[in-house]
């Protein structure tokens, strides 16, 4: 290394002497936070794949009574707010408070407390939640818990209480997340690493944070309305009261929609490092990129009532909503040109975190098309609560969102344990996630077409009914499966992987230029930053990216 | 009925929607084609393969860039012309003054229908005439549904304390199945319902029959399965016109006998089914408002005897 410059400050902390669980516990290291993220949403995951396999086996066949009607819909609602509040959004989070300060050059996040607070009461807000299993019944009003079947007339249970009391905790940790990330990420980068040559996944954090400041006070206002009328009877959304039932609707969307971005947008900072790096390309329009993002962030305040298309709104309001949310398609499609543009004339690498962001591409665009179909609001009256919509929306979180997570996970693995994971058993990982995921999902676009609604319990044998959704339930068992030998992956990997060394993927963010796993304090020394890829920089001297594409 | 009801459009106003549900899947399909093709055209043709020179390192050109920002753009422009028309085709203003046809209120876990100029009334089972284009004012008596028959026009919910309105309407005579379609709790799969379009004459003959009220039964069994209708309060919840039962917890049951199925079509309305509904309400719709009163069989039996006269 020719230059060296000082790691961006952040504050000092006192090394921490204890050991074991206590160290994992009392930690205010961004590094073990973000495996402690990662670590309980893994945990999450299984639970609420378990519940999606509950829903399936229910549904295997016409008619069936093997759980109630009310298991049933514990099931559903559970999976839905398990999967997107415990699962998808802390995986991603867990990504950032692992990656950022380290592909920023600092030390820690800027406010390393907090950040422990942060996972701890999101935890906090997952552990209440699942208490409501023994505390008289999970809830079973569906995870947008639409009111008034979510107040206490007709939810008598404290399930909903759990949840809205489980949400809250989460929505606070993640407000704090997004404060803390926005902060780090203006704050606390090295020297020479500009706002215009942040690596994507740092730029879609910080996007990202925005997002999380400005949408989850939005829901935990209206989940506090909520709970003051289900217990002062205070009839804010209680029609029979002179409340409006349609009112929970807006603020639920308001923070709905930000919330499906929150979600992917971290995704798609992952495919935006995995496959340049792969590709051995830098990203294709990397200013179209993180500038979409910010399209994105700001159109996703403004379609919210799209999720509200058949509750009987003005036919004016119907259009701006429709044509607003149209309007997403193309900054997100700009985004899928860009990563294809990527690989164009790339030596392309099939490793297993390349095939996920590969299939990425193919599974989000199909979630991205058949949103379309929703924002074209006369569709959406014959399409919304139907199975299309669920097949529409685990294209998105699950064949963008999850198979971005696989992306990041193999991706950065290697960084986080020091080893690397086994190609071959990545590989059938890959195809049977791929083959059961396509298998549970894309018939269901089609049994949506046919009538199914969703959140039946069990449905008459209409023609066609009972083989989609055999057909759909077989590849759920497969989607299980893969889950399965996933953490077997893990294991193996954890116990005899090869060691991975600083930068097995010869890649060029600065996460790659400390050790694997990096020491406590992250950096010794950081690489100059004169350019976007700095480990590239330092190896390609006389072809720096400055130089060539004068950044 | 057909398979896939959005793509079976049997009114003008379902034919909107499906004319445009397929115009725009075609187009989604194309870009979906498009794209697939691309990312295997790229992953084929640049896949690492020994010996070959370091990739070329690109970062952009702007002129690509304007492009597949603006055709997509232009494709959405498109669509939002066609959305513009299928609105106004699907879901037509009312003229000022027209009086809803029907009155549809969601109960759980059932629909009530009420023919506002007749005084007509039914449950979960819609007669329409065809040809006619049918306004139905939509209520919720508890939480929010959503009314539902793909065939014959959109999806809308009923929402308490926000009436809506929607048409329906039906080219040619048939049965045409409906659901709710916004989750409203444990019995949520069986509010299904459907809309029976008769000629002219037929919807009249029914209608008229629908508004008189039926004749006191006669033989031993119905007579004793009338005495209990009232002796087990089933009139606390169902209204039979002509007996002291006038509420509208449960479905109307005055032509009962008339319809095709059972408890939002969780069974079909056979003397059998009908039997085990009374006998053991929760082994067919668990968890329904229907209570089970511990019938013998011999109440059951006399209670069939009486409902299955109520033609």
């Amino acid at each position: 290394m020719s230059q060296i410059v000082e790691a961006g400050v952040a504050p000092s902390l006192v090394p921490s002497e204890r050991e074991g669980l206590l160290a994992w516990i009392a930690s205010v290291d961004h590094k073990q936070i973000g495996i402690l993220y990662m670590i309980s949403a893994m945990f999450f995951f299984l639970i609420g794949g378990i519940e999606a396999l509950v829903i399936r086996i229910q549904l295997l066949a016409p008619g069936l009574h093997i759980v109630s009607p009310e298991t049933f819909d514990q099931m559903f609602t559970m999976h839905g707010t398990t999967m997107i509040f415990l699962f998808v959004m802390p995986m991603l989070t867990g990504f950032s408070t692992y990656m950022v300060p380290l592909m920023i050059g600092a030390r820690d996040m800027a406010f390393p407390r907090l950040n422990a607070m942060s996972f701890w009461i999101q935890l906090f807000g997952g552990i209440i939640l699942y208490f409501s299993f023994v505390a008289g019944g999970a809830p079973s009003a569906g995870w947008f818990a639409y009111t008034p079947l979510s107040e206490k007339a007709y939810s008598s249970l404290a399930g909903v209480d759990y949840w809205i009391l489980g949400l809250a905790c989460v929505g606070i940790g993640t407000l704090a997340g997004g404060i803390n990330f926005v902060v780090t990420i203006l704050c606390l980068r090295v020297e020479g690493l500009t706002i215009r040559r942040l690596p994507l996944f740092v730029w879609m954090t910080l996007v990202n944070s925005f997002l999380m400041i400005f949408a989850l006070p939005l829901i935990n206002a209206a989940l506090a309305m909520l709970l003051i009328d289900r217990f002062f009877n205070a009839h804010v959304f209680d029609p029979a009261g002179g409340g409006s039932a349609l009112l929970w609707q807006h603020y639920f969307w308001s923070f709905g929609h930000p919330e499906v971005y929150i979600m992917i947008l971290p995704a798609f900072g992952i495919i935006s490092e995995v496959i340049p790096v792969f590709s051995r390309k830098p990203i294709y329009g990397y200013e179209f990129v993180a500038a979409s993002s910010v399209a994105i962030a700001f159109l996703s305040f403004t379609v919210w009532a799209h999720h509200m298309f058949a509750v009987g709104m003005s036919h004016v309001a119907n259009l701006a909503f429709g044509v607003a949310s149209m309007l997403i398609a193309v900054p997100t499609g700009i985004k899928i040109f860009n990563w294809t543009a990527t690989m164009y004339g790339g030596r392309i690498r099939f490793t297993t975190a390349m095939k996920f962001a590969i299939a990425f591409l193919i599974t989000f665009t199909i979630g991205g098309l058949s949103g379309i179909s929703f924002a074209v609001f006369p569709l959406d009256w014959q399409l919304t609560d139907t199975y299309y919509l669920v097949a529409h929306f685990h294209y998105v979180l699950f064949g963008g969102s999850v198979f971005g997570i696989f992306a990041g996970f193999y991706y950065w693995f290697p960084k986080i344990s020091g080893r690397m994971l086994s190609k071959r058993l990545g590989t059938w990982h890959f195809w049977l996630t791929f083959i059961g995921f396509n298998l549970t999902f894309f018939i269901q676009h089609v049994l949506g077409l046919a009538g199914m609604p969703r959140r039946v319990f069990t449905y008459p044998d209409l023609p066609g009914w009972y083989a989609m959704n055999l057909i759909s339930s077989i590849g759920a068992f497969m989607l299980g499966i893969s889950v399965l030998l996933l953490l077997w992956i893990v294991f193996d990997g954890i116990n005899h992987g090869e060691p991975a060394g600083d930068n097995p993927w010869d890649a060029w963010t600065l996460e790659w230029a400390t050790t694997s796993p990096p020491p406590p304090d992250n950096f010794d020394r950081v690489p100059p930053v004169h350019g976007r890829r700095p480990l590239w920089d330092l190896a390609h001297p006389d072809r720096a990216d400055e130089v060539m594409a004068k950044l | 009925m057909d398979p896939i009801p959005v793509f079976a459009p049997a009114s003008p106003l379902a034919h909107a929607l499906s004319a445009l549900l397929v115009g725009v899947f075609a187009v989604l399909v194309g870009i979906f084609l498009l794209v697939t093709t691309l990312v295997i055209y790229m992953i084929v043709r640049y896949r690492d393969r020994p010996g070959a020179p370091e990739a070329r390192q690109i970062f952009g050109w702007n002129a690509l860039e304007v492009t597949w920002t603006l055709i997509p753009a232009g494709i959405l422009a498109v669509f939002s012309v066609f959305m513009v028309a299928a609105d106004r085709a699907a879901d037509p203003l009312i003229p000022p003054g027209r009086k809803p046809d029907l009155e549809v209120i969601g109960h759980q876990w059932w629909w009530e229908i009420n023919y506002v100029a007749s005084g007509a009334v039914a449950a979960n089972e819609i007669h329409i005439p065809i040809g006619k284009s049918i306004l139905i004012e939509l209520k919720s008596a508890d939480v929010i549904h959503d009314f539902w028959a793909p065939e014959l026009g959109r999806k809308i919910d009923a929402v308490p304390g926000h009436p809506n309105t929607l048409w329906i309407e039906a080219d040619a005579p048939g049965t045409y199945l409906g659901t709710c379609a916004e989750f409203c709790g444990v019995e949520h799969a069986w509010m299904r319902f459907r809309v029976i379009a008769q000629n002219e004459a037929d919807f009249d003959t029914w209608q008229r029959a629908q508004l008189a009220i039926p004749p006191a039964p006669s033989a031993p069994d119905a007579l004793a399965g009338a005495k209990l209708f009232a002796d087990k309060t089933c009139i606390n919840c169902h209204s039979i016109a002509g007996t002291a039962g006038n509420q509208t917890v449960g479905p109307d049951l005055t032509h009962i006998a008339s319809r095709t199925m059972l408890a939002g079509e969780a069974a079909r309305n056979t003397p059998e089914e009908l039997f085990r509904w009374l006998k053991q309400p929760d082994a067919i719709k668990p968890q329904s408002h229907m209570p089970d009163f511990k019938l013998t069989d011999d109440e059951a039996h006399q209670l069939v005897a009486y409902l299955e006269g109520l033609k």
